[in-house]
């Protein structure tokens, strides 16, 4: 403890060990050897080589451009849709919910306590063409009976939607939460509707939290693979998909890696250009 | 300065605000003349806040109008009230800076970019930030952020600005440098100024009238003189200063003066102004209006008409400016008073513990309340305090 006395300054490297060693093992080193893999050419039979073979990337990107351009797609999509339901949910919990608050977030984390996997099974029975959703309405007349939701891209957008709701709604709570009533009340002293003092004052505030909603749901909905298998249908597939084939399927390490990396890449292109865009929308106010 | 119409700002018309079960402001009415520095002055829990909040449209009342200047505004919201608002906390918006603060208000109105940059920018100068513009608030001290705030609702040119607390956040130097400023900016402006504050010195030192509120209602109603000289409830005689409160009973009715006896049978003189038929009295004096004389002074030297009355001195401490005696008289009511240091000393010597005096004071410094309410009012002022504290 006396020598700890003496070098105070390096108490808060002491405190980063654990969690860098963690981040190293698990994360840095899995990251290089993905990279690694996906330089070599071979087979799982033949063993793999290191060749450095750069132009699988490229390839890659061409051979899967659909299911990229598509990930990409409900990603975007998914990550509206989270925000439009979300936002409205989580302003309504942060300044309405008085005593309910806490009941009421703990329902938006209610779904957690049970698997992912178990919750995406339990929607295609709800929503499989005679089950007891569809299946009544269309007995009822209300809908056609060739009418089906499962198997097509707005059952996966929805199923991913509904999984990363509570990503969207907690984030989107707390920085709703720390905005002081006050502010919205001075600025309908002066003179703002309340429209205007949501869009002046509230939403702007809101900001940090829009930001990390939005992340907290598109990465991982770009990325997801289980909605796609199985809500959806060959024509949904998504890079996930792929490269979970390609991995587990196919033993194609290399392709898989490559693929990986790419989505990688992809997603933080799109997040840096997402920070440009709002931090330029920021300036501009 | 007749409440007549033309002259009033702001009139409430027997407002009621109830939240649940609980009567926030009970029937109150009142009228605030145009260019007045009007203070609501009250514990915690006494109405004064959510009054404010009524006027300016944050609270809706449950019965009764509002009215600023001639148009009836009750129901409206605080955006169609031409009234501006100084917040406790100030509520500056953090992610705009000072300018946009100031000229939000403007912006809503759509006043064009040259007139607001103009007004923005002479009230900055007003109060004395004019290069502060490009600043964000969370790089302001605490008293910046007030002028600021101040700034932000009086570009407008309200008929009238309300200010809840705006001075409770400030340590008391800034404070007192504040309670100077807001006087001299309302001078400059000659905006009606309605003020909620707890801070019975504030109210006093800056107001041209105070509004002393408890339970809901206006307890008096008055210029800080009158309510400091006269007090007409034991409520405010204590919540405005120290006073001195003896039970007496009316045995004489003047045209100007009362005579009220005490239990041992002691002769006071008091104003008969205010008093109605109750002959259960308190009559009271201020700590700073009693002389302290020997009891071996038979005969008053100037003026024979003062109110003389015997007691000990229980306790003698020495203040710099003053010194502060406690006297107890016959019947066991304990007296404070507050005796200048006009000589270097020998006022102090005089007079040791335990020594027998005599309190003398002119009838025209007394007042008297009426005992019946004035017992409820002790009860209900200690309740106040300990919310207060809470």
């Amino acid at each position: 403890m006396g020598w700890l006395r003496r070098h105070r300054s390096i108490i808060p490297y002491l405190f980063l060990l654990p969690g860098g060693l963690w981040l190293i093992v698990f994360f840095v080193l899995p990251l290089l050897t993905t990279l690694s893999v996906s330089l070599q050419e071979g087979s799982l039979g033949s063993g793999y080589r290191l060749t450095f073979n750069f132009a699988i990337f490229p390839e890659s990107i061409m051979r899967w451009n659909e299911q990229f351009v598509r990930s990409l797609q409900y990603g975007l999509i998914v990550t509206i849709l989270t925000m439009l339901i979300g936002y409205p949910m989580a302003y309504t919990i942060a300044f309405r919910g008085g005593r309910y608050k806490s009941a009421l977030l703990l329902l938006v984390i209610m779904p957690f306590f049970t698997s992912f996997i178990i919750r995406t099974i339990s929607w295609k029975f709800i929503l499989a063409d005679e089950g007891f959703v569809l299946g009544t309405l269309k007995d009822w007349g209300v809908l056609d009976p060739s009418f089906r939701l499962l198997a097509t891209p707005m059952a996966v957008i929805s199923g991913i939607t509904y999984n990363f709701l509570p990503f969207v709604v907690l984030p989107l709570y707390v920085a709703l939460e720390r905005i002081d009533p006050k502010l919205i009340e001075a600025a309908n002293d002066l003179y703002a509707t309340r429209r205007q003092a949501f869009l002046k004052v509230t939403l702007p505030l809101s900001m940090p939290g829009v930001f990390a909603a939005s992340l907290l749901s598109f990465i991982p909905a770009v990325g997801d693979y289980l909605n796609a298998e199985l809500l959806g249908s060959r024509q949904t597939t998504m890079i996930g998909n792929v490269i979970q084939r390609l991995f587990l399927v196919n033993n194609d390490y290399p392709q898989a890696s490559a693929l990986s990396l790419v989505l990688m890449v992809g997603i933080l292109v799109s997040i840096f250009i997402y920070m440009r865009v709002l931090r330029g929308q920021e300036l501009g106010t | 300065m007749v409440g007549s119409a033309p002259n009033t700002d702001v009139r409430l018309d027997r407002v009621t605000k109830r939240f649940g079960d609980f009567t926030a402001v009970d029937d109150l009415s009142l009228e605030i003349r145009q260019g007045e520095f009007f203070s609501l002055l009250g514990p915690s829990g006494c109405g004064k806040t959510t009054t404010l909040r009524m006027i300016g449209g944050f609270e809706q009342v449950t019965a009764g109008s509002v009215f600023i200047g001639e148009r009836e505004v009750t129901g409206l919201p605080a955006f169609r009230r031409d009234a501006n608002t100084v917040f406790q906390s100030y509520a500056l918006f953090p992610h705009l800076d000072v300018f946009e603060n100031v000229a939000f208000g403007l912006r809503r109105r759509k006043v064009s970019t040259d007139d607001i940059r103009q007004q923005v920018e002479g009230m900055l100068k007003l109060v004395e930030l004019p290069d502060y513009g490009r600043r964000k608030p969370s790089q302001l001290s605490g008293g910046q952020q007030q002028r600021i705030a101040l700034a932000r609702a009086l570009v407008n040119h309200p008929r009238v600005l309300l200010l809840d607390e705006p001075l409770g956040a400030l340590d008391l130097k800034l404070r007192k440098q504040m309670q100077v400023e807001l006087k001299r900016i309302q001078g400059e402006i000659g905006i009606t100024f309605i003020f909620v504050t707890h801070d019975q010195d504030e109210a006093m030192t800056m107001s041209d009238r105070i509004a002393v509120m408890r339970n809901g209602r206006i307890e008096q109603l008055g210029t800080p003189e009158q309510l400091y000289e006269t007090p007409r409830t034991e409520f405010v005689a204590g919540f405005l200063g120290v006073s001195n409160l003896l039970d007496a009973e009316v045995a004489v009715r003047g045209e100007r003066f009362i005579e009220a006896h005490l239990s041992d049978g002691t002769r006071l003189r008091a104003p008969a102004d205010g008093l109605d038929g109750t002959r259960l009295v308190r009559i009271g004096v201020r700590p700073e209006k009693l002389r302290v004389l020997p009891v071996t002074d038979a005969a008053e030297p100037h003026d024979s008409d003062s109110n003389l009355l015997e007691g000990t001195v229980l306790d003698a401490s020495y203040i710099g400016v003053s010194t502060q005696y406690l006297v107890e008289t016959a019947d066991g009511t304990r007296l404070t008073v507050y005796a200048q240091n006009l000589e270097t000393s020998g006022a102090n010597e005089g007079l040791a513990d335990g020594q027998r005096v005599r309190l003398a004071w002119k009838p025209q410094h007394t007042f008297v309340i009426a005992r019946n309410t004035g017992d409820e009012g002790d009860d209900q002022a200690k309740e106040d305090e300990t919310k207060d504290h809470a």
